[in-house]
């Protein structure tokens, strides 16, 4: 299995997730039910130690199969070494994204890096589709090295689907974010247009 | 017996016959519950105003400074006023009767329900007046940011945070001196036996013993599993008093010199290491506290209930103490979208070492269950039926965490409502407080000196009303968040619609369910006896004598 996109991936987590949900309440209600008869019996026996295998390989196993299906994961580890076909350098100060381009373009399948910086608050750097799911985020700390040049916050995304996406900031950084109404003012509507991909599709 | 003479009656509750240890456990519970009302209060309106524009509250309501000042007490109403309160009432009163020693002090027991009363009560007022919202992350710089908040009104909250953190100093203080009390059995105790229990090394040393044919370290070791449990789950609680109470003192460092006109820079402070730090100590709330407490409550109730020696009691006590250590090294999964954080942390604290938490949380799941079916056929009473609600909300709640707690998943999930509602909420509101519900109609007989119950049907409606709203809310919230929607965002244009007025509607069921269960209470201890607990007691006894042991029969066919 692999996740081309997040929206494969949450829509693979909502089913799996709802299955669990489902299994785990029958589970319990049943185990309750039987608690209360007199002559209920084991349908299945779980030898302890196959439990607590079972439980070991869960947890660890998550992590193997998100490593491997998940194609961020590996990229994120070793972004270092990876050279981008563009990088965006954006900084934030007082709930404003500074010099911010109206809108980027990206060519399908290429590999971007976002650099933020933040000038005072932590803040997050995220970027959404428009029905609102999340493509992908980052925290943006603030702070500054010795002489001064403010800290890199950086994330590579490798974009595969086209698609058209809105930024904002994905962390609370006080009311201020906000005008009276409820508006959000760091939100920058089509911020990504990635084009060229021969699917088409949003993600 | 007229409805409005249990109003003021009640049904046979004597306030007169309660001793001092009793009557300071009420009076935090009482606290506990109005507190409850208030945060679901809360809860309710911020459910409603992400509605949108079909939020029928006032629009001052979706102003964000008042929105996010809501969001800001919400957790500290919540998590201190009512839960601390609860938990900490709880295990001043089972402390002593597990061990069957008095507690160290009433008096002490008193300051600390009056000093997480007033510590909220100012936080609360903090937000109310001066819209102090930094939320409870406090994520620096943004508590010292007094260019969008007012300074007296950040003072006033960090002292009543600290006044809570004192309060949680002296509940350490009485149970720790209480547990090391060398009287009644533990008279012939040295220290360091207690230390061995209290940290399960004996459980420990039993299994090893066991595993090379030895005969056991300790047939019958000094303190009872929910005791070591109680122990064990403090160290986590006063660490993270200390963390809290450092951070709090920082931000009002910072906030004094502002107001003297002398600002301090900010910058001189990491963000990202006081992240570190910050969440190293309120992880300990929910990782360390919150689970060490409830695997003991949970094993406390099942051997309660059922009047047998807990299932697999070495692996039990063992497995307390490899939960403390887990608990100290997870912080990390709560920084896993900070792009600076070393990529080794990440790997190791936030992936590895939380996905043991599945491990310990699996295996206080299985002893418990274990521990119930060996004694069946049990009746369903309510202490049983909210213990397996208990049970269902971890069971949903963290394996919901540890699916976050992953690098691949967190850059999608990270800041959603999948955590705060799908995890959080679950597991405090079904996990946790079904738990407490439990422990309170086990208790209920013990602490009020058998008070009939006004009535059976509110408790059987109050459960079902709980639980089906609770996971419900929890749901449906976790569904907004796998859609995008963010944890502390303001939505005003009813972006996820469907799903909050979803969400909202099993929220209505919640603060209802808890309407019942304080009507329940009220009708049977009367508003004459709820005056009576906070009179002083006649009694000044600081133990209550029945042996543990009889509350099985109760739960016999």
């Amino acid at each position: 299995m692999d996740f081309k996109s997040s929206i494969e991936l949450l829509q693979f987590h909502w089913v799996a997730y709802t299955i669990y949900a489902l299994l785990i309440i029958s589970v319990v209600a049943w185990f309750g039910y039987n608690l209360t008869r007199e002559n209920a019996k084991s349908i299945v026996r779980i030898p302890f130690y196959w439990y607590i295998a079972f439980l070991v390989a869960g947890g660890v196993g998550h992590h193997i199969f998100t490593y491997n299906a998940i194609p961020w994961v590996s990229q994120d580890i070793s972004r270092d070494d990876i050279k981008p076909d563009a990088t965006y350098d954006i900084e934030i100060k007082d709930h404003k994204w500074v010099k911010l381009p109206k809108q980027i373009v990206i060519q399908c399948g290429q590999t971007v890096k976002f650099v933020a910086r933040s000038h005072d608050l932590v803040y997050g750097f995220g970027l959404f589709r428009k029905d609102g799911s999340l493509v992908m985020q980052m925290q943006v700390n603030p702070g500054s090295d010795v002489t001064g040049i403010l800290k890199p916050n950086d994330i590579l995304w490798t974009f595969n689907h086209n698609g058209v996406f809105d930024l904002t900031s994905t962390e609370y950084s006080g009311p201020a974010q906000y005008d009276d109404e409820g508006n959000d003012l760091m939100k920058v509507e089509n911020f990504v247009k990635v084009v060229g991909c021969n699917d088409g599709g949003d993600a | 017996m007229s409805l409005m003479n249990n109003l003021i009656n009640g049904t046979n509750f004597d306030h007169k016959s309660l001793n001092a240890l009793q009557k300071v456990t009420l009076r935090a519970v009482v606290m506990s519950f109005l507190f409850y009302g208030l945060v679901a209060v809360e809860g309710m309106i911020m459910r409603l105003v992400v509605t949108g524009p079909v939020n029928p509250l006032p629009e001052m309501f979706s102003h964000p400074t008042h929105y996010f000042s809501i969001m800001t007490v919400h957790p500290i109403v919540g998590i201190f006023g009512s839960t601390y309160q609860l938990v900490f009432a709880a295990f001043m009163f089972l402390v002593p009767f597990l061990t069957k020693k008095p507690l160290y002090s009433i008096k002490l027991a008193n300051f600390v329900w009056l000093m997480i009363t007033i510590g909220t009560a100012l936080a609360w007022i903090a937000a109310f007046v001066w819209q102090y919202a930094p939320l409870y992350t406090l994520y620096w710089p943004l508590p010292a940011d007094t260019k969008q908040f007012s300074v007296i009104g950040g003072i006033v909250f960090i002292i009543g945070v600290a006044l809570i953190m004192v309060g949680t100093l002296g509940f350490i203080y009485n149970i720790y001196a209480t547990i090391f009390q060398r009287v009644g059995v533990h008279k012939d105790k040295t220290t360091k036996e207690l230390l061995i229990s209290g940290f399960g090394i004996d459980g420990m040393l039993n299994l090893w013993h066991k595993l090379t044919g030895k005969p056991p370290y300790s047939k019958e070791p000094a303190l009872a599993l929910p005791v070591v449990a109680i122990f064990r789950g403090t160290v986590d609680t006063f660490l993270d008093a200390i963390v809290i109470l450092s951070a709090g003192v920082l931000v009002l460092v910072y906030l004094l010199f502002d107001a003297s006109g002398n600002p301090l820079d900010v910058a001189a402070i990491d963000s990202l290491l006081y992240k570190n730090y910050f969440w190293w100590g309120l992880d300990l709330v929910a990782d360390g506290l919150v689970l060490i407490y409830v695997a003991g409550s949970w094993y406390l109730l099942a051997t309660l209930i059922t009047g047998q020696k807990l299932f697999m009691e070495n692996v039990a006590r063992a497995a307390l103490m490899l939960e403390l250590l887990v608990s100290w090294m997870v912080w990390s999964h709560h920084l896993l979208a900070d792009q600076d954080q070393p990529e080794m942390m990440k790997l190791i604290s936030g992936e590895m070492v939380t996905a043991f938490e599945l491990l310990t949380q699996g295996l206080a799941l299985f002893i418990t269950l274990t521990t119930l079916w060996k004694a069946r056929p049990l009746k369903m009473t309510m202490e049983l039926k909210y213990l397996l609600g208990g049970l269902v909300g971890f069971g949903l709640a963290v394996p919901a965490a540890i699916i976050q707690a992953d690098m691949g998943m967190n850059r999608v999930l990270h800041n959603t409502q999948w955590i705060i509602m799908a995890h959080v909420h679950i597991a405090l509101i079904v996990g946790l407080y079904m738990t407490l519900y439990s422990a309170v109609y086990v208790l209920w007989p013990i602490v009020t000196n058998n008070t009939k119950l006004f009535s059976s049907k509110m408790s059987n409606i109050h459960f079902w009303l709980y639980l089906i709203g609770g996971i419900g809310m929890g749901a449906f919230g976790g569904m907004a968040g796998l859609e995008g929607m963010l944890r502390r965002h303001l939505y005003v244009h009813g972006e996820f619609n469907t799903l909050m007025i979803l969400a909202a509607i099993c929220g209505t069921m919640v603060l209802v369910a808890w309407f019942i269960f304080l009507l329940n209470i009220v009708l049977s201890v009367g508003i004459k006896g709820l005056i009576g607990i906070f009179l002083p007691a006649e009694d000044p006894t600081a133990s209550y004598g029945i042996e543990p042991e009889t509350i099985a029969e109760n739960h016999k066919v």
